[in-house]
């Protein structure tokens, strides 16, 4: 039963952005994360990179596509880091393809349960990257857990406003 | 078989997409041993073309909101314009007699550095350039400016703002260069603390902080110090200036050292121009480089009425006839030595002094009229325009305790 429900709401989902928005939201989100800390001292908090990850996902709830999606994203934002490139690439594809799995199981579309992913995405991919970072890069970050929390608090509630905005580039079939 | 790559399809993907990832950063890393900095192929392509397909928008963001502020700017400043010109005018003319002062002492350090046979290496050639982007991220502290390898940016090259230093060139694309902010966990600079000469490495950390770590403890360090650049990277030319000491104290981590806290001169958060050093050159300095004279008396003379030149009759004392003015001070030192040809004598400021100006001692002729009226030291015996030895053995005679060969350091008065 359940997996007919699921087969069902995967079938509905299908083709619900247009190529221009899947290309174009990222790109976008990506610019906005480059620039915007030029003029506001507290942006590179927010991940809008992750957040899109995350959106994209869930909305599509198929797997493969939304780990692609987590990988591109994630390497073009290393892409303008001094760091290796994959860390982030790496980070979200595992976002992406977790993110996608439990929007076929979850009701993701009210405020509080997008609060309450994103805020749990936050601490997932914060740890990968930590992870990723001193097992591969030997690079030990430091682990600030009031910052963290407080990322993750106000990364939770930029999706409950971002996440209603991109609701509406969903093509409905 | 089939049934378990059905069935485990999307993890199976998950985990090929991981190990391909994975592959790649493990290459990256191994690969950063070697000379290219700039990364391997395949990653500095990616780079090239992120960056590339960013920088048009980002500049076009940029321009637009320079434009906009701009012309918002423009009609505010407008008010109260005038009276910041007046302001600005009266502002000047007080840095133009500091300047004079300034240029005499910048003529003694050359006379020296000449004795010494002192090489440095100084600014010839800069680059200004917008910042037009960062990383995004608060584990990579960069950003980026609209100059790139056409504009002649290379790696390595310092940024700096007129506050002080910014960052190094740590990539270089077409039209634009990334930068690593020295708040960077990554990036290093050689520091001195101003007044202490204490030396250090400046370094960044995960926060964002500027630190040094390798002073030990046992140092005095004051709070509000000023610290500038030591040149000893071969990044940063010598004296720039960086921050100033917030804090300092023991450092747990590593104990015999202390931490301390700088507060950065230039506003890394705020950046908008900068400038690349794209040349440095290596200077020998000799007097005959050193800046026009123009002494703080020739300045002040030309602002106050009330300060005139002298009489045309005194040029006749220059040529070695002492006058009323004069002989105050052949009095003093009174002997043969004072008069003519012998003013070069060891009597007077001797080799050591000829040396120190970087010329021979100077004839009587090359006197100024007006000069035993200044008080000693410091402004006369730098003017660039020939030593006078009369004068400085006067002065330093009238000072006990001073040498003939150490300068007293007094400023004429304004």
């Amino acid at each position: 039963m359940n997996g007919a429900v699921a087969s069902s709401r995967e079938e509905l989902d299908v083709q619900r952005f247009s190529i221009a928005v899947s290309i174009a939201v990222p790109l976008l989100a990506i610019l906005i994360q480059s620039y915007l800390p030029l003029k506001l001292k507290l942006t590179p908090v927010f991940d809008l990179p992750l957040l899109v990850t995350i959106f994209f996902a869930v909305a599509r709830r198929r797997p493969v596509p939304g780990m692609i999606t987590g990988a591109i994203i994630g390497t073009l934002q290393d892409a303008l880091t001094h760091h290796p490139i994959g860390l982030n690439g790496i980070s979200k594809t595992i976002i992406g393809y977790f993110a996608s799995s439990i929007g076929v199981r979850f009701d993701v579309e009210n405020p509080g349960s997008r609060f309450l992913m994103t805020f749990g995405f936050w601490f997932v991919h914060q740890f990968v990257y930590y992870t990723i970072n001193l097992a591969l890069v030997n690079v030990r970050d430091s682990w600030n857990w009031g910052h963290t929390l407080l990322a993750a608090f106000s990364n939770g509630f930029l999706a409950i406003v971002l996440f209603a905005l991109m609701d509406r580039l969903k093509v409905r079939s | 078989m089939e049934s378990f790559f059905v069935r485990y399809k999307n993890p199976l993907i998950l985990m090929a997409v991981l190990f391909v990832q994975i592959i790649a950063l493990a290459t990256q890393i191994k690969r950063t041993d070697s000379p290219v900095q700039a990364g391997p192929g395949g990653t500095r392509l990616i780079r090239v073309w992120t960056v590339s397909a960013l920088t048009p928008v980002e500049k076009l963001f940029t321009g637009t909101g320079r434009f906009f502020r701009g012309a918002w700017g423009n009609y505010i400043d407008l008010h109260g314009a005038r009276r910041e010109n007046r302001d600005l005018k009266e502002q000047l003319d007080r840095m133009k007699l500091d300047q004079s002062q300034l240029r005499a002492e910048v003529e003694q350090t050359h006379r020296l550095e000449v004795l010494l046979d002192f090489r440095q290496r100084v600014i010839s050639k800069t680059v200004a350039a917008q910042v037009i982007g960062s990383s995004g991220s608060e584990r990579s502290r960069i950003i980026y400016i609209d100059r790139g390898s056409h504009d002649g940016i290379k790696r390595d090259m310092a940024v700096i703002t007129p506050d002080g230093i910014v960052g190094k060139i740590k990539d270089v694309f077409p039209r634009s260069s990334q930068v690593l902010l020295i708040n960077d966990r990554e990036s290093g600079a050689g520091v001195v603390l101003e007044k202490s000469r204490l030396q250090g490495v400046l370094r960044g950390n995960d926060q964002g902080e500027l630190q040094i770590t390798d002073i030990m403890s046992d140092e005095n360090v004051h709070s509000g110090e000023p610290v500038v650049t030591s040149g000893g990277d071969s990044i940063y030319p010598r004296g720039l200036p960086v921050g100033t000491v917030m804090n300092a104290a023991a450092d747990h981590d590593s104990e015999p050292f202390l931490r301390i806290g700088i507060r950065p001169a230039a506003k890394l958060d705020q950046l908008e121009d900068v400038l690349v050093i794209t040349q440095m050159a290596e200077h020998s300095p000799s007097v005959a480089e050193g800046p026009p004279s123009i002494r703080a008396a020739d300045v002040l003379a030309q602002r106050l009425p009330s300060i005139t030149k002298p009489p045309e009759k005194d040029k006749d004392k220059e040529t070695g006839l002492a006058g009323p003015a004069q002989s105050n001070a052949a009095q003093a030192n009174s002997g043969p030595a004072n008069s003519g040809p012998a003013n070069s004598g060891p009597a007077n400021a001797g080799p050591a002094n000829s040396a120190a100006t970087g010329q021979p001692p100077a004839s009587p002729v090359q006197k100024k009229p007006e000069a035993p009226k200044k008080p000693a030291g410091g402004v006369e015996s730098t003017s660039g325009q020939g030593n006078k030895p009369p004068i400085k053995r006067a002065a330093t005679q009238t000072r006990p305790g001073a040498t003939p060969d150490t300068p007293t350091g007094e400023k004429p008065p304004r």
